[in-house]
């Protein structure tokens, strides 16, 4: 993770700002920085979406592809997460630098969604045992300005929400060979229900309170982190705890409520903005890249 | 009580109508005509391609007689005699120290150039560059004034006076250096009780007013009171009002800052960064600047 060095007085500033609840650009403990989410900006995938966080920017594109399905759960799809770490995100990245922070994301990704009913994966069968949709879930980082695990799950969440996979019939010929069918229709498709998808909830803890949504300055004066991944109703799907500091197990209970609680909110304000997007259709300006 | 906003992204286009001050500004991209008259001397920015002059980087054209250059936009910092600057220190070397100032190459702030603790004034001894870093470590912010420059372009500083020095609590803002005004001072105890720095190199730094000014110091004690969280306010809607004038490319000096601080004060600290309540403020800002000028 990108680190910025801070002398001990600037340190010291921060702790200090988080015990009185006033951090340094005026957020309360528990605030989020403003964030920009838009969908579908990359054309040759099933689903996209772009979020900025602060100065924290990440790209999701899905592809659905068909596939078969694994041998444990022959009637269900699955997911693959990727993760690249552009080399423009921070200097530390460049070269092979990204690689490593790269498979821990989707590592933690994968733990997150390994909660069986995230996603409803036995809509993504389409012949059990022989072939079924698996969704190329892939992560771009472009800017690290912070909190990029939270950023990078209300992403995917919204890529998901956006994800068209077309509508596939299963024919059977006379000598028992199947066949597989797109509909003509190109708008003839599924969409996937993101009810249960958790948001990941980072609380980075600083002296003796903890933060949501941590700024670079912010995460270099907390010794240890809590991520957290909840859905929308406030269920924990998972949780793991980063940094070489130690958390008082009194300290994690506190982390979790709170991280339940921002959760919740976190799931309300991004489930607006995304109806909001789907009732403005076709006449949404698309600002993408360019804007 | 926790507080989520998330909205859509809306095009930046620009804001308000801003009137053309004085002659129309030449703006270029990389890869525009400046001219295809041959008879002006290329200057820094520009380059010659099949008898055209050519701009290289994004920026405003400058022509002095035949002297023809682009002054970028965004740029690192060149350094000058006499400017004022904040940098970090990187690295502890022999006898010397190596900043982070935003530039090209990192600068350097000799042991010879620093004030010593307690106001002495004699040779640097080989104690002296034992204990350097006692004095200064990585990661410590500095404010100092640039002494000369090296034939390489990199910076030298020294911080040979009472008010530079290492510096305590407050908060750093990076902006462009091209957004920062050139002035008499840049040291502003701003009105609304506290104090600013205005680093020629873009570094900015916000930090509580002190109350009294300490003469023996010399700058390397550090002051680890916790600030009372009026004066936590006051920098953090500084801070954000620093923000919201880069955002939107005004220059920076002490009457902007402050007209976009109390144009600020209806609002909330945390309101401040968003793009509506942004737009507002700077309209007015710009609004009582234009007023000022004439």
């Amino acid at each position: 993770m990108a680190a910025v060095v801070l002398s001990e007085a600037e340190k010291l500033y921060i702790v200090h700002g988080v015990q009185e609840d006033l951090r340094v650009d005026g957020r309360g403990c528990e605030d989020y920085r403003c964030a920009e989410v838009e969908t579908d900006v990359v054309s040759n995938t099933s689903g996209s979406a772009r979020v900025k966080l602060g100065d924290t920017d990440i790209l999701v594109g899905i592809k659905a592809e068909m596939g078969t399905p694994k041998l444990e759960k022959p009637d269900e799809g699955y997911l693959e997460f990727f993760v690249d770490c552009s080399s423009s995100a921070t200097p530390e990245l460049e070269g092979r630098g990204g690689e490593e922070l790269g498979t821990d994301i989707a590592n933690t990704l994968y733990r997150v969604f390994s909660c069986e009913n995230s996603v409803d994966l036995k809509s993504l069968c389409i012949n059990p045992r022989e072939h079924c949709w698996v969704l190329y879930v892939d992560v771009l980082l472009l800017e690290c300005g912070g909190n990029i695990f939270d950023a990078i799950s209300i992403a995917v969440k919204a890529a998901l929400f956006n994800t068209r996979i077309p509508k596939v019939r299963v024919l059977e010929d006379e000598e028992g060979t199947k066949e597989i069918e797109l509909s003509d229709d190109p708008y003839d498709c599924i969409r996937l229900n993101v009810d249960e998808v958790p948001c990941i909830v980072t609380l980075s803890k600083i002296g003796y309170r903890h933060v949501v949504d941590a700024t670079l300055q912010e995460e270099a004066c907390s010794l240890a982190s809590l991520l957290i991944s909840v859905t929308s109703k406030g269920a924990l799907t998972s949780m793991k705890k980063v940094g070489k500091g130690s958390l008082d197990p009194e300290s994690i209970f506190e982390m979790m409520e709170t991280g339940q609680r921002v959760g919740k909110s976190l799931h309300t304000a991004l489930q607006k903005i995304l109806d909001e997007e789907e009732s403005l259709g076709t006449s949404r300006p698309k600002v993408g890249f360019l804007g | 009580m926790a507080a989520v906003t998330m909205r859509l992204p809306a095009a930046r286009g620009p804001l308000g109508s801003s009137a053309p001050r004085g002659a129309e500004k030449h703006l270029v991209a990389p890869g525009d005509t400046i001219t295809t008259d041959t008879g002006y001397m290329r200057g820094h920015g520009t380059y010659v391609e099949d008898d055209k002059l050519i701009a290289s980087v994004a920026g405003v054209v400058e022509r002095v007689n035949k002297l023809v250059c682009v002054r970028a936009l965004k740029a690192r910092y060149n350094g000058e005699v006499g400017d004022i600057v904040v940098g970090r220190i990187t690295e502890v070397q022999q006898k010397r120290w190596k900043v982070e100032t935003n530039s090209r190459l990192d600068s350097v702030l000799l042991l010879s150039s620093i004030n010593l603790p307690g106001g002495e004034l004699r040779r640097r001894s080989a104690e002296d560059e034992l204990a350097m870093r006692d004095y200064l470590q990585e990661g410590d912010l500095i404010s100092a004034e640039v002494q000369s420059i090296f034939s390489d372009g990199a910076v030298s500083l020294h911080t040979r006076s009472l008010k530079y020095g290492k510096l305590a609590q407050g908060v750093l803002v990076q902006v462009s250096p091209s957004l920062v005004k050139r002035q008499k001072t840049h040291f502003h105890d701003l009105p609304c009780g506290a104090s600013v720095i205005l680093g020629n190199n873009g570094f900015i730094w916000i930090y509580p007013t002190p109350e009294q000014k300490e003469e023996e110091a010399g700058g390397f004690t550090t002051n680890l009171e916790p600030v009372p969280l009026s004066d936590r306010e006051v920098i953090s809607r500084l801070r954000n009002c620093i923000v919201a004038l880069v955002t939107h490319k005004m220059m920076l000096f002490d009457t902007s800052i402050l007209y976009c601080y109390e144009a600020s004060l209806p609002h909330q600290i945390k309101d401040i960064l968003k793009p509506e309540v942004m737009e507002e403020i700077i309209l007015e800002a710009r609004q009582r600047l234009l007023d000022l000028q004439g």
